[in-house]
């Protein structure tokens, strides 16, 4: 056989982790099953704020199959511990000790305050109700603007202020751009709105779960987590162990989205049980457990204005947030909403911009990064404002954007936020969806609707979005004083038989790495794709890494990947050369063969590994192993982009919003598999649509979760979701060998704005210029027959531009 | 989501099943499918010292014909009513808010009797049991009786069953040849109905003889728009005079306030999907 092998690399194989995935047939944290296992249940407060006043564990200790109770003093007498912030944001951020149960106040609803061990998962349960705890109540802390408010009462007493941090960026200040307040003040038209982000649930499918072992002089955890590396050094750092003598192991993962990016009060007191039991622990947690304890997301407040001149260039761009971090600051806290700041400029040429963060605290449930952790937030007030300066104009809302987009030929381009942007085309992405979703006939149907006053109004909505991924550069995670790199790892083994194993740094909990890894190697190495395992989530295998977040294992570990591959070949080189009495010079490689140039002697690279393992008969000063492992740490981000366009039919009557259709065309570089490329966006824009019309964390006046089961946080399924229309340009990445961008946030990013872009542009005939997310229908209705002002938005309050166009022609050309 | 220890008891007839829940006392409860309680049970937001389960017990399964009525045992499954023929010809209506109710795994396993006897007002098989003056035939510890709908609803998640008592079986006075349309409005396909309508009519020759209008979650019990059919009786099935029937819809009710739904929106809901209901049910 001559001809060369099909490339692995772009072939849409079915996932080699779905068989056990899918039948659950494989090694979960919570099947883990220990000789002499002892189960842990957390007693958590009923109330968001109150003092502890007394606390009475000893009925609890006398419940059948009770081992232990501990409360937080018990667990740490000193008060020392706290949970790592990793990214505290400016020099002078206040971060409050969070504590692995409650110690003399508890600051939201669902914190931990004392936990039970027993011998049974069920006796633990149990025992909880007999745990007897006195709360005196202390004022409630809720929603951004009360809690910045003069004379609110404090979440932390001792602090003196609920504002953790401001972070600022301005474009005059750091000489990328012109000054935002002059370049306001002397525009034509200036839009200014509020954007609520609604709080979000992560959602995960598995429950978070724990298993301590402190039976062997090495600790071993297991963890439903994401970032089983981070967790290993983070809990030796937080408890004071010996970080050599701490594993940690992340089995199989179902699901994070950023949820499981977290180094948990949970976890630490698991490992803080197990020793002082000397037994090893398990924590399962209840998914109603998950809504109040487990991080949320988003919860913003957005205060935008843009200004551009009458024909449409955009001049200046400002934007000031208020973020709700909950009670505490979790593993990347104010860091989230600082990752928005260079993205609210998103694909825009935009010559002024200064924005502003204030990260609060309020009596909730922290916050932390979920999928798209501040880019989904900036993505949807710009695209949004843009749709909203459009109707000021009276311009196409396509048209606007094109004026102001960076063209083709204009990249590399360094953004007003100083990020440079390798790669991109927009204008092919945005002409493919165009064509794909029939603008034009779309747009004349609305029309012809509100020309007849149909019941149903036809609203469409655009997002051209763009997103930076693959974190990160570490220098510029340096600059932003977060408190590691973003390089990622990998190394590969050859083995004897010719099988390869491949290690790698970054940790998939569903994102079909053992696939996409098995491809770039098979392609790299010219191995099989059957004859390749890959070893991730257990930091005795997989000793060094960063593991999985912020779409960066493809396009950070991914090529770590390749550069061990490599490496690989450049040692099996040198045997090959020596085996084939030849000089390197003259050999090839190709098709995972060693070939003499013009010659038909060659050695395959099983072969030479099968000589390195003898090792009989190697040249001279080369070590007897092919292995080789690769750090990269790349030079730039990525910066995947796309255009989506989404059709709503709004019932006027009813305010329900039914998805027509909607086109997604994304531009993530080179493709690994295009089926996995296809599940993350189904995936991602199901989220995002989720965020535009259902998902929503509720808190009553009480600081209590009202949203606290699926019955009430309304997730969609299938049924509630349009068929999608995918598609792709590609555009390669030139910061990294493969050409590739990520897109494991690209859908959820787009689509947010893209749908609520899209019914108020259904009903701005009827005066309406927002409604607040999600979307209900009897928000939806509201702001249909009683204008805006009644939507029950903030965004309601907030005024037009200084245009002076009809509304009812914007956006409908 | 662990539920608190309780005793398990699964008889094989209704006269064991009723002296069992007589013997355990007020703290029992019956499982007739599970689909609520288990939940509740999980949740610990309830902690029965006993649950009966009634899923052994043969004579509660099945839909049989008894002249002008059809008789649906309490433990027939969802699945079993929706694709039941006698359902189908004789009670249509309810077949047709049955195939709204959750999925398909929840259709296996919910049963009609229990539904009811759960009485959520957003359960969707009340406001059609009620539509169709459906007879509830109960079962306690002094023989059979039989209720009303009209009777048997009488609060949020309360029924005339006390404690000892089993709904047995429900017979549906046949509705042979009525049209009927279930019209259910929720935020997710999965979701509980915010506000749903059940619609039946008789119609000859264009003209509505006969109509039975029941509402969903728009009161603590289901609740029946007899305006709105006192309204349609007897006039012309066209668009206009159901729209104005529809006008009535929310007279007499008394919905609830939640995060999906204020009173006037729910009124406003209740009047808009019922002149739906009616139009959707004439269009056969």
């Amino acid at each position: 056989m001559t001809a060369m092998a099909e490339p692995e690399v772009g072939r849409a194989r079915v996932r080699k982790e779905d068989e056990r995935l899918i039948t659950g047939r494989t090694r979960w944290t919570d099947n883990i099953a220990l000789p002499g296992l002892v189960h842990m249940a957390f007693l958590r407060s009923p109330t968001a704020h109150a003092r502890i006043t007394a606390m009475d564990t000893s009925a609890a200790k006398e419940m059948p199959g009770v081992i232990a109770v501990y409360t937080g003093d018990d667990l740490d007498p000193g008060g020392e511990v706290g949970m790592p912030n990793a990214w505290p944001i400016t020099p002078d951020q206040k971060t409050p000790r969070r504590p692995m149960l409650a110690q003399g106040t508890v600051n939201f609803a669902g914190e931990a305050v004392a936990v039970v061990i027993a011998r049974s998962a069920a006796e633990a349960e149990d025992a909880l109700a007999e745990i007897d705890v006195d709360y005196d109540d202390l004022p409630v802390v809720l929603g951004v603007d009360d809690a910045v408010a003069d004379g609110a009462p404090l979440v932390h007493e001792d602090m003196g202020t609920n504002k953790s941090a401001e972070w600022i960026f301005d474009s005059a200040e750091a000489g990328s751009g012109g000054d935002v307040q002059q370049a306001i003040s002397s525009s034509e038209v200036v839009v200014t709105r509020r954007f609520r982000q609604q709080r979000l649930v992560p959602a995960f499918m598995e429950p978070r779960s724990v298993v301590v072992d402190p039976t062997a002089p090495q600790l071993t955890m297991w963890s439903a987590t994401q970032v089983p590396h981070i967790l290993k050094t983070m809990v030796a750092m937080t408890l004071g162990l010996p970080e050599h003598q701490v594993r940690v192991i992340a089995p199989d993962v179902g699901g994070g989205f950023g949820g499981k990016l977290a180094v948990t009060p949970e976890e630490c007191a698991a490992v803080v049980v197990a020793q002082k039991l000397g037994k090893p622990v398990k924590w399962t947690e209840s998914r109603s457990e998950t809504m109040v304890s487990a991080h949320h997301g988003r919860d913003q407040m957005q205060d935008i204005t843009i200004s551009a001149s009458r024909d449409g260039t955009i001049t200046g761009l400002k934007v000031d947030l208020l973020a709700d971090m909950g009670a505490y600051l979790g593993i990347v806290g104010g860091g989230v909403p600082v990752l928005g700041a260079f993205m609210f400029n998103a694909i825009y040429k935009v010559p002024a911009y200064r924005f502003s963060c204030t990260t609060v605290f309020t009596n909730t449930t922290l916050t932390d990064a979920y999928r798209g952790a501040g880019r989904p937030e900036a993505t949807f007030a710009i695209e949004r404002i843009m749709d909203e300066l459009a109707a000021e104009l009276g311009m196409d809302p396509m048209e606007l954007r094109e004026k102001n987009w960076i063209k083709h030929d204009e990249f590399p381009y360094t953004t007003v936020s100083t990020l440079t942007y390798d790669s991109g085309n927009y204008e092919a992405a945005t002409a493919k969806a165009m064509q794909l979703f029939d603008y034009d006939g779309l747009r004349r149907e609305q029309r012809e609707r509100r020309e007849r006053g149909d019941r149903v109004q036809l609203g469409i909505g655009i997002s051209t979005f763009t997103e930076m991924c693959g974190l990160a550069p570490s220098r510029v995670l340096g600059s932003l004083d977060y408190g590691a790199g973003g390089w990622e790892h990998a190394a590969i083994r050859m083995l004897p038989t010719g099988k390869v194993e491949v290690v790698t740094g970054a940790s998939p909990h569903g994102q079909g790495h053992e696939t996409a890894w098995s491809q770039i190697v098979a392609d790299q190495l010219g191995v099989g794709f059957d004859d390749i395992e890959i070893l991730h989530g257990d930091t005795q295998s997989s000793h060094k890494g960063l593991d999985t977040y912020g779409s960066r294992s493809l396009t950070v570990g991914g090529i770590a990947v390749v550069k061990a591959a490599e490496k690989v070949i450049a040692k099996a080189r040198k045997v090959a050369a020596h085996l084939m009495e030849a000089s390197e010079d003259d050999l090839e490689f190709a098709d995972g063969k060693f070939t003499v140039r013009g010659t038909d002697t060659s050695t395959a690279i099983q072969d030479v590994a099968l000589a390195v393992f003898a090792a009989h008969d190697l040249p001279e000063g080369v070590e007897p192993t092919l292995d080789s492992e690769a750090v990269f740490d790349p030079e730039n981000f990525s910066f995947p982009h796309g255009t989506h366009l989404c059709a709503t039919e709004v019932d006027t009557e009813t305010g329900r919003v039914r998805l027509r259709s909607y086109v997604c065309v994304d531009d993530i570089g080179k493709v690994i598999n295009p089926l996995i490329v296809e599940g993350q966006m189904h995936g991602g824009l199901a989220q995002g649509i989720a965020q535009a019309l259902f998902e929503e964390a509720v808190y009553d006046e009480f600081g209590t979760l009202t949203s606290g089961t699926f019955a009430d946080y309304l997730l969609p399924s299938a049924m509630d979701l349009p068929s999608f229309t995918t598609d792709r340009t590609e555009t390669a990445a030139t910061s990294n060998p493969l050409g590739v961008k990520g897109v494991g946030e690209a859908g959820t990013i787009a689509s947010t704005p893209a749908v609520v872009n899209s019914v108020v542009d259904a009903v701005r005939h009827h005066g309406v210029n927002d409604i607040e997310m999600p979307l209900s229908p009897m928000r939806v209705w509201r702001a249909v027959h009683e204008g805006d002002a009644a939507a029950g938005g903030p965004g309601a309050e907030a005024g037009g531009g200084l245009g002076s166009i009809d509304s009812a022609h914007g956006g409908a050309q | 989501m662990i539920p608190a220890p309780f005793d398990y008891v699964a008889p094989s007839t209704v006269d064991e099943a009723v002296r069992a829940l007589a013997d355990a006392g007020e703290d029992a409860k019956v499982l007739a499918g599970g689909q609520s309680l288990l939940p509740v049970l999980r949740m610990r937001l309830a902690a029965p010292t006993t649950v009966v389960d009634l899923g052994k017990i043969g004579e509660l399964k099945g839909v049989r014909d008894e002249g002008d009525a059809v008789v649906i045992g309490a433990m027939s499954t969802h699945y079993d009513v929706q694709r039941d023929p006698l359902v189908h010809d004789h009670a249509l209506l309810l077949a047709r808010a049955t195939d709204t109710v959750a999925d398909p795994q929840v259709r296996h396993r919910g049963t009609f009797g229990g539904s009811l006897a759960h009485a959520d007002p957003a359960g969707d098989l009340l406001a059609p049991a009620l539509a169709l003056d459906a007879e509830m035939v109960i079962q306690g510890t002094g023989g059979r009786r039989t209720a009303s709908a009209a009777e048997f609803f009488q609060d949020f998640f309360t029924t005339s069953l006390a404690p000892e008592d089993i709904l047995v079986e429900v017979r549906i006075p046949k509705h042979t040849g009525w049209s009927a349309h279930y019209e259910k409005f929720n935020r997710v396909a999965q979701a509980w109905s915010m506000v749903a309508v059940a619609a039946t009519v008789r119609a000859e020759g264009g003209t509505i003889t006969e109509a039975r209008i029941g509402l969903t979650n728009m009161a603590s019990i289901p609740v029946r728009a007899t305006a709105v059919e006192q309204a349609l009786v007897g006039r012309s099935a066209d668009a206009e005079t159901i729209r104005a029937a529809a006008e009535h819809a929310a007279e007499g009710t008394s919905p609830t306030v939640d995060g999906n739904a204020d009173v006037e929106y729910r009124q406003h809901l209740a009047r808009v999907l019922t002149g739906r209901a009616v139009e959707a049910a004439m269009a056969g």
